[in-house]
């Protein structure tokens, strides 16, 4: 069916008629995503300086294999390769990393801010093909919501690290006591902040009861659904706000370690 | 005016019912239109200089330019309310409601461009033909209600089970976003992909409580919902503040990954309890 009888023209890369700074959302895209992708990569590979006191980084979080205390199944384990280097995070920081990079919100955002399809609204591209997310590779996106299942996981993980982080050893007495640090308050910021992301994902909204069309008669599923979507309508800066949050539980740690930070004690 | 919605067809707290930026004074003494001119086989942009005054909209200052200087300026309108939905084009780069854009939103110390949607071959100046719309429409399987509840023909459904779709049904057929959605404005894969509006309109049949139609393997295949990338252009143009992507598209994308690409999923409800969606 030639559907429209006239052909259209194309505006070539970046054309447009928009007077604003339409790039400037890209960009900021672009720079901010690529410094958390450099950044996590790095610490990632650190293998070192990720625990301190109580506190374990979300990067490191669970620790599946490992020297620090907070290893669920001890050392590194003898399988492991001998030319590849050894670091817990690399066992469990894709599963989250995949999370986000299927997450709907980031999708439409790196598309925009990596691929330029499109640069911005109404601005021309630099590609004539495109397939979308309709076949191969990213047809593959729609398991985004297996990723979600992993991340409610390692939410309750994270969870309970911050119960950990209130249990500081005491050396003199040689018992765990109950206190707060500055630490404990910057992975239990982190993990609300990871909750509002991960609960208002549009895949657990849907999953949770978006699937019905009628939810009257389930108060408690509509109940959910409507928390899940409240959380969703935001779900771009709850995706901003953890993004930071979690490099800056890491960075906090890493740094508390390295000796250059001090962890107040608040209690 | 103010540019909010009528409180029962609003979601609550979905829409964000906000003033239209007012960045500039209100408009005094004239100002410069760059109004694109021309038809199928081509065009041209020209500069019309006409007064401006407070309270102005774009299409008030190009119905000032037809009937003052060129008489054969081709425009479509109707309501001048934002409500039929006929006057859109595409203002400085954005896809608008001519009718709907005051001039206080502007700069008017450059020239102002109106040129007609990009995604529609243009009949005449900002006249463009949007046919295909119409025609897409058809495709799309019409509302299938179940049997009817009551003995005199007539349905039961709970307010809270329609809310959802009424968001839906705001939509007044404008067609900024699918002027602005790059599958077709850049790609026009026209015959590929329905378009975020008609995107809309499967979600408001296929959300329905009413409803028995079974539209997703359509929206996969015929439909092309995967072109989408949820760029979110489309949420931004839309006049009636519908929430094109979240609420409407993904919701839908979610329907399709069920059917084709949850095999656990799938699993799980032939053990469970089989829902009624
Ligand atoms: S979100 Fe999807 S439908 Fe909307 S403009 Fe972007 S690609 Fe088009
Ligand atoms: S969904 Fe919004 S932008 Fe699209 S046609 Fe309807 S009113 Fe216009
Ligand atoms: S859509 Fe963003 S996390 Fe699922």
């Amino acid at each position: 069916m030639a559907d429209v009888p006239h052909p259209l023209t194309r505006r070539r890369f970046g054309a447009t008629m928009r007077r604003d700074a339409w790039w400037l959302q890209p960009a900021l895209v672009f720079v901010l995503l690529s410094s958390f992708i450099v950044y996590a990569t790095w610490a990632a590979f650190q293998g070192a300086h990720y625990t301190f006191g109580p506190y374990l980084s979300p990067f490191y979080s669970p620790e599946l294999f490992g020297s620090s205390p907070h290893a669920w199944f001890g050392p590194k384990p003898a399988w492991w390769p001998r030319w590849l280097v050894f670091s817990p995070a690399l066992l469990i920081l894709p599963f989250p990393g995949l999370f986000r990079v299927t997450c709907y919100y980031y999708r439409g955002a790196y598309y925009k801010a990596f691929w330029a399809d499109p640069p911005a609204c109404s601005v021309g591209e630099p590609r004539a093909r495109y397939r979308g997310e309709a076949s191969f590779p990213l047809i593959v996106q729609n398991i985004h919501r297996y990723f979600l299942y992993i991340a409610l996981f390692f939410l309750v993980v994270l969870l309970s690290d911050v119960w950990k982080a209130l249990w500081f050893f005491d050396s003199a007495t040689g018992r765990a006591t109950f206190g707060i640090g500055v630490g404990t308050l910057v992975l239990a910021v982190n993990v609300v902040l990871l909750g509002g992301y991960t609960l208002g994902c549009h895949s657990m909204r849907h999953v949770i009861g978006g699937y019905l069309d009628r939810l009257s008669g389930r108060p408690v599923r509509r109940r959910l659904y409507a928390c899940s979507s409240c959380l969703n309508r935001a779900h771009m800066r709850w995706a901003w706000c953890s993004l930071f949050s979690v490099a800056f539980a890491d960075l906090y740690i890493r740094l508390c370690s390295m000796g250059v930070w001090t962890d107040w004690r608040i209690l | 005016m103010t540019d909010t919605l009528k409180p029962d067809l609003a979601e609550t707290g979905a829409v964000e019912e906000t003033e239209p930026p007012r960045p500039h004074a209100e408009p005094q003494g004239s100002a410069t239109f760059r109004v694109w001119r021309g038809d199928r086989s081509g065009g041209r942009f020209v500069d019309y200089r006409t007064a401006v005054s407070p309270g102005m909209v774009v299409l008030d200052a190009v119905h000032q330019i037809q009937a003052e200087q060129a008489n054969d300026l081709a425009v479509r309108w109707n309501c001048k309310a934002g409500k039929c939905g006929s006057c859109s084009a595409e203002v400085n780069g954005q896809p608008k409601l001519m009718c709907m854009t005051r001039l206080s939103e502007l700069p008017l110390d450059q020239p102002v461009t109106v040129e007609p949607m990009r995604s529609f071959p243009p009949i005449k100046d900002l006249v463009t033909d949007v046919s295909w719309n119409f025609r897409v429409k058809t495709r799309i399987a019409p509302f299938t209600p179940r049997p009817p509840d009551a003995p005199d023909g007539t349905w039961r459904i709970a307010q809270s089970d329609v809310d959802r779709v009424q968001e839906f049904r705001k939509c007044i057929e404008c067609f900024l976003c699918q002027d602005v959605c790059h599958v077709l404005r850049d790609h026009h894969l026209h015959e590929e992909f329905i378009g975020p509006r008609f995107l809309v309109y499967v979600a408001a049949l296929e959300m329905h409580p009413l409803d028995t139609g079974d539209r997703v393997e359509a929206l996969r295949r015929a439909h092309g919902i995967g072109y989408c990338n949820i760029t979110k252009c489309c949420t931004k143009v839309c006049p009636e503040h519908i929430t094109i992507t979240d609420n409407a598209i993904i919701p839908l994308k979610e329907r399709v990954v069920d059917q084709f690409f949850d095999p656990l999923g799938k699993l799980l409800k032939v053990f469970s309890r089989r829902e009624q969606p």
